[in-house]
């Protein structure tokens, strides 16, 4: 019965997301707060009014790109972990092409936005290599490149490029992905040009995945590396490349911060969060380019309207944290509420 | 079958509507929209409101200020904190349209937001701390953290017994540059045969790489180890509290408030650099309700203005060295003695003291 299906396709995620929502509600009332309240200001601080949708549109740019980065590398069978590293180095390449290249706007977005894809398919590519050649495991190689990462682009910061206000200057105008038009029509947001580029990135990602050999090929050695390799597949050079490309998504989810919402790069205390969450964004949306979309626009729009929650309804931020994580946790649970319904369904007969 | 998919919805909703029930008993709406009141609000760093250190102490003068003109929490004054360097902007449009009078910043990390929301809402007011930003309608707070971190030098240059102290920064900037020379130079100033040890965390919320930094600062040899580290700072404390628990007699001097109360009870703080964020906040919000909101101005509080200083608990502190700390107070308010800011400062303070 496809049409039973569909139903339950449609139905499962949105029960996850209420048997969420009801949770965190019971846990904000034991602890003295008004989930009604919070809840209405939670969806009025994603859906209510221009700004607000400005907003989570420009909070999923690069959640979507790192999803697609996570869920590229697990079709490959790989586990990137590196994300966030590779985020940060194509941070940095975009605004060093920022900054220091002169170009028209036309030739310099693509030009910054192509160097944080080379910079972020080199830095993946390392983890690629030792798990091609030397089996190293990527999840702990990954992990380690972060650091260095974090720790490097710093330090080129501290000594090269630093502004007051421990960052780099801005960007030249004609790299900027900004776009005050953008921003007028949704009041000020920091709404920029990044969607699309996200966008374009999922098309590519399916595209690569399902239409192309290399696609093919990536996807076999995914499913079984003995098989593939029996099959005349270079399993070696799939892995490298699967990381490679893996990076290149997650270096420009980095070029959407430098040339979008900030214009120029921090030294940054800690990691951005923005790596770790396309781990969860790319689960979410079973490692395929519209779910990963699906799944950036949820966290995308929980983040944004949390700040809301916040501000209007009170609740601290501590608080806030937990339930966003209750819903996402029931959402990736949906095989659970799946299995449930079924056996509601199927009532006594058992 | 679909009816039994019908009753699980509906127990569903059933279960809702009555958490809805429980919600609704005090309901308050949100704006007031009078505009005789005057609202104040800020805006935390990464750091949190209960940092112990900066965020807490601009939220106490809020407070202050809050209580002493009958404001209401969360509708006359209220905080609102940040858990990614991208929550800053969208918190302060947060607050800016929600009609609070001045939105306060804290932290130099909010600057560039601060320097764009300002552009973007001209009839807005805001203030920032620790940062000098374009604006009209901006009021730059800054301090002299070089002057009180120079007097608790002097106690520590005095105090320490193995000649050798310790200086933990947060991230190696312009502004925690002007605590670590102006510590310095205090410490070589009462004391020019100690050596200081100098150690950047780069990290204003890793309480365990300050306990690291300063578990090789003692291993070295350093008793006393002043931190402008905020939460990373933390750390220092739990290794000095550590130490002392063991018998080993180390002092850890601490940064933007008093942290008196973060030593105890084996008593290790000997005595604090305050920062009196809280004063400046207070101060500017009362200028702003008076309409003589200083925006587009830089607004320095220094030892003159009782803007910085060593803390009012100074139980551990010798009376040599607090005689020594008044005598230098005078002569910096008094101009007498110019506290070096940054490396190339500090190093021609040096050549003088030779």
């Amino acid at each position: 019965m496809p049409n039973k299906s569909n139903k339950m396709k449609f139905l499962v995620p949105l029960i996850s997301v209420f048997l969420g929502l009801l949770i965190g509600g019971i846990i904000m009332l034991i602890s003295g707060y008004q989930p009604v309240e919070a809840y209405v200001a939670l969806f009025q601080g994603i859906f209510g009014g221009s700004y607000y949708f400005g907003e989570t549109i420009r909070q999923m740019s690069p959640l979507i790109l790192s999803g697609l980065a996570v869920a590229f590398a697990f079709r490959t069978g790989l586990f990137n972990i590196g994300v966030e590293g590779q985020l940060l180095v194509g941070w940095l390449a975009a605004v060093y092409v920022g900054i220091f290249v002169d170009a028209p706007a036309i030739i310099h977005i693509p030009l910054a936005v192509l160097a944080a894809g080379v910079a972020g398919a080199l830095w993946g590519s390392v983890p690629g290599i030792l798990k091609a050649r030397f089996k190293v495991h990527e999840v702990i190689t990954t992990i380690m490149m972060n650091y260095i990462a974090l720790y490097t682009t710093n330090e080129i910061i501290r000594n090269y490029m630093l502004a007051p206000g421990e960052r780099t200057e801005n960007i030249k105008e004609s790299a900027s992905l900004a776009s005050p038009f953008l921003q007028s029509i949704t009041e000020y947001s920091t709404l920029h040009f990044g969607i699309i580029v996200a966008l374009i990135a999922a098309v590519i990602m399916w595209f690569l995945l399902w239409r192309t050999t290399l696609g093919y090929e990536l996807r076999a050695v995914g499913f079984n590396q003995h098989a593939s390799q029996y099959a005349g597949i270079n399993v070696s050079k799939n892995i490298v490349l699967s990381m490679a490309i893996s990076g290149a998504f997650a270096g420009i989810a980095g070029s959407m911060e430098g040339l979008g919402t900030y214009q120029y790069m921090t030294i940054n205390a800690g990691f951005t969060g923005v790596g770790f969450d396309g781990i969860a964004v790319a689960l979410l949306g079973a490692n395929s380019a519209i779910g990963v979309i699906l799944g950036a626009a949820l966290f995308g729009g929980l983040k944004i309207g949390a700040l809301n929650m916040q501000s209007i309804a009170g609740v601290p931020t501590e608080l806030i944290g937990v339930v966003i994580a209750l819903i996402i946790f029931f959402v990736a649970c949906s095989y659970l509420v799946h299995w449930l319904m079924n056996r509601v369904n199927r009532g006594g007969k058992i | 079958m679909k009816k039994k998919l019908g009753l699980m919805v509906t127990a569903m909703l059933t279960a809702g509507t009555l958490l809805a029930g429980c919600g609704t008993s005090d309901e308050g709406k949100t704006s007031g929209g009078d505009k005789k009141d005057f609202k104040v609000a800020m805006v935390t760093d990464t750091g949190g409101v209960d940092d112990k250190s900066f965020n807490q102490s601009a939220w106490e003068g809020l407070q202050k200020f809050g209580k002493e003109n009958n404001l209401e929490k969360d509708k006359g004054f209220k905080y609102l904190q940040s858990t990614a360097q991208s929550d800053y902007k969208p918190n302060l449009n947060s607050l800016i349209r929600q009609k609070y009078d001045v939105v306060f910043g804290i932290g130099f990390l909010m600057g560039a937001d601060v320097e764009t929301v300002a552009k973007q809402q001209p009839d807005a007011k805001l203030a920032i701390v620790d940062m000098v930003v374009k604006g009209d309608n901006v009021a730059n707070i800054t301090f002299s953290e070089h002057e009180g971190s120079f007097l608790v030098g002097l106690v520590a240059g005095m105090q320490s017994k193995t000649n050798k102290v310790g200086f933990v920064g947060g991230v190696n900037s312009e502004l925690i540059k002007k605590f670590e020379n102006g510590f310095k130079a205090g410490v070589l100033t009462a004391n020019p045969d100690a050596e200081v040890l100098v150690q950047y965390a780069e990290d204003f919320n890793k309480a365990e790489k300050g306990q690291q930094i300063a578990n090789t600062f003692y291993q070295q040899g350093a008793d006393v180890i002043y931190h402008a580290a905020g939460g990373t700072g933390m750390g220092v404390f739990t290794e000095a509290k550590n130490r002392k628990k063991n018998g080993e007699d180390v002092w850890v001097i601490g940064v933007d408030r008093d942290q008196h109360e973060e030593g105890m009870p084996e008593n290790v703080t000997l005595t604090s650099m305050v920062k009196r964020v809280d004063q400046a906040v207070y101060e500017v919000s009362e200028q702003a309700m008076n309409g003589k909101f200083p925006g587009g101005k830089i607004v320095e509080f220094g030892l003159k203005e009782d803007g910085v200083g060593i803390a009012p608990t100074q139980d551990n502190v010798d009376k040599d060295a607090l005689k020594s700390v008044e005598d230098y107070k005078k002569k910096i308010i008094g101009g007498e003695v110019k506290v070096p800011k940054t490396d190339a400062e500090f190093e021609e303070f040096k050549k003088n003291l030779k």
